[in-house]
């Protein structure tokens, strides 16, 4: 149950990459048909964390599609970019600065957090925008236990999250063509940020996170769209006026700040009354289930929202 | 002589239906992909968008074929039914996949969907426009219907917007990839627009030196 700091730091499992490139070249030589299907897990080193209650009964999304599919947009559009163009990513050292409206503004070295948050296993579901869904094993501590160490103001009312600006590391920050602009942000609201599901992860199946799933520390909101988890978080801000968050600024109509699970608010574009959930087992294995209201969380998180209207406020 | 045009003839026939074999080639290949979990995480959506991007460069291929005789005086007009008929075969595949595969046969979502949403309204028209060009690819039709069967055929720039707008509304941000799709399918409908007054400009050159 207590936490041990991982005896090797990542800088020193550089025999394990050059391992990695080896099959890289392996799998170039063979059919496409295999190096279309192989993993690449980058690399992570084991994380220990204590169990939680904070559990959900389904099937766990097999590591490999968790760590083959994301949306990553720093590191390119395609799903596969992220785990294919991230090996030049340097997830450590790494440091968030925790300010704003708060009364102990504070650095906190990645390190340092898992010493003073020891990591806790959660299986949360995560519902995509794009209406494709997960089930995945994180490993992190409540947003709101870095909340309570920096002291927010009673003047303070959100919290704005910014993502990591590399374009030396990630290809999608490089070039004429940019997909969004940098650095990708997010916000919540301040019971949002402290609600006990909302998590920074730090890790994924027992191990620190790869560069493709937002190595070191990642916002986890299992009752929000995917996208308001952003990845390798640099900065958080406490606030008093609604910050801008990424995908409400790029598409007005289609994104909104709340970007709560809801089947009956759909995408302008697609429904959003029901869900891919990515299994194993190829073009016949994956099956759609229906999207559940607060993606299943509605016992924990529907009293936010109380007297709102989610048509309007999406 | 006669039997060097014999096998020329030949093998233009033959080259026909290589150019089918090739084009449906990828399908096949990506079904298999697909069938054996060889397509990553989300086989479904990839398997879709993959026959839907074909149905694309096909169809940019089959509106290249006029372009690419005017300008670059290449005539491969024999190939063109080859590669319509493709694009047409893709786009049925696209919208099996998204029965079947993707809404797996829910008749009330896809309904839904098409009333509701321009994406899919534009991907559907596209393919039943497609429908009755497909049906009058044959040489019996085109003596039929003689003039009739090339105002038939213009729908195809009409399948071209569907198919533009609907490739611009399938993602959450336009790749660089689908940019050129979409410059390319802009540049070939507003080539057709031009053409009228670009063969006229092009009569009025000739007549002079003629006379």
């Amino acid at each position: 149950m207590t936490f041990k700091p991982p005896k090797i730091s990542s800088s020193e499992i550089t025999p394990v990459r050059d391992w990695l490139r080896r099959r890289e070249f392996l799998t170039m030589s063979a059919a496409f048909a295999f190096a279309a299907g192989l993993p690449r897990e980058g690399h992570t080193a084991p994380l220990a964390a204590s169990s939680s209650d904070y559990t959900v009964p389904d099937k766990l999304t097999p590591k490999k599609d968790v760590t083959s599919y994301n949306n990553f947009y720093e590191f390119g559009l395609s799903k596969d970019d992220p785990a294919n163009k991230s090996d030049d990513f340097k997830p450590a050292p790494w440091s968030i600065r925790v300010d704003g409206m708060v009364a102990k503004p504070t650095t906190f070295a990645v390190e340092n957090l898992l010493k003073l948050f020891p990591p806790q296993e959660r299986v949360y579901r995560m519902r995509c925008v794009e209406a494709w869904s997960m089930v995945i094993p994180w490993d992190g501590f409540p947003l709101t236990a870095i909340l309570d160490r920096v002291e927010p103001l009673g003047s303070a009312k959100y919290v704005a999250f910014e993502s990591v600006v590399r374009p030396d590391e990630m290809p999608g920050q490089r070039g004429v063509f940019q997909s969004l602009s940098w650095p990708y942000v997010e916000a919540l609201r301040l019971d949002e940020a402290r609600h006990p599901l909302t998590l920074l992860a730090v890790g994924v199946y027992g191990e620190t996170l790869p560069s493709q799933n937002g190595a070191p520390i990642r916002l986890i909101v299992p009752w929000k769209y995917g996208f308001k988890g952003l990845k390798s978080i640099v900065r958080i801000t406490l606030t008093a006026k609604q910050p801008k968050n990424t995908w409400s600024v790029a598409a007005p109509s289609e994104y909104g700040f709340y970007a709560n699970v809801n089947p009956s608010v759909p995408h302008p574009r697609w429904s959003q009354a029901t869900e891919r959930r990515i299994g194993a087992g190829g073009l016949f294995g994956s099956s759609r289930v229906p999207t559940l209201m607060f993606n299943g969380y509605s016992d924990q998180v529907a009293g936010l929202y109380s007297g709102m209207d989610l048509q309007t406020s999406f | 002589m006669k039997s060097a045009m014999t096998v020329g003839r030949a093998w233009k026939n033959a080259s026909i239906w290589l150019l089918y074999f090739v084009a449906l080639l990828p399908a096949g290949w990506e079904f298999y992909l697909g069938a054996t979990d060889n397509l990553g995480a989300d086989p479904v959506k990839t398997f879709e968008r993959f026959l839907g991007l074909w149905a694309v460069r096909l169809l940019i291929l089959t509106l290249a074929i006029s372009p690419v005789r005017d300008v670059v005086r290449v005539n491969l007009i024999r190939y063109r039914r080859a590669l319509g008929l493709t694009c047409f075969y893709y786009a049925l595949m696209h919208f099996s996949a998204y029965v079947f595969l993707d809404q797996e046969l829910e008749v009330h979502a896809i309904i839904a969907d098409f009333v509701k949403r321009p994406f899919i309204m534009l991907g559907m028209t596209g393919l039943v426009l497609l429908i009755p060009l497909a049906v009058t690819s044959n040489a019996i039709s085109i003596r039929r219907l003689g003039k009739n069967w090339l105002q038939l055929h213009r729908l195809i720039y009409a399948i071209a917007i569907c198919g533009a707008i609907h490739l611009s509304l399938a993602t959450k941000i336009i790749s660089i990839e689908h940019w050129l799709y979409l410059a390319l399918l802009t540049m070939l409908i507003l080539y057709r627009c031009g053409r009228p007054l670009l063969k006229r400009q092009r009569t009025v050159d000739i007549l002079p030196a003629k006379g």
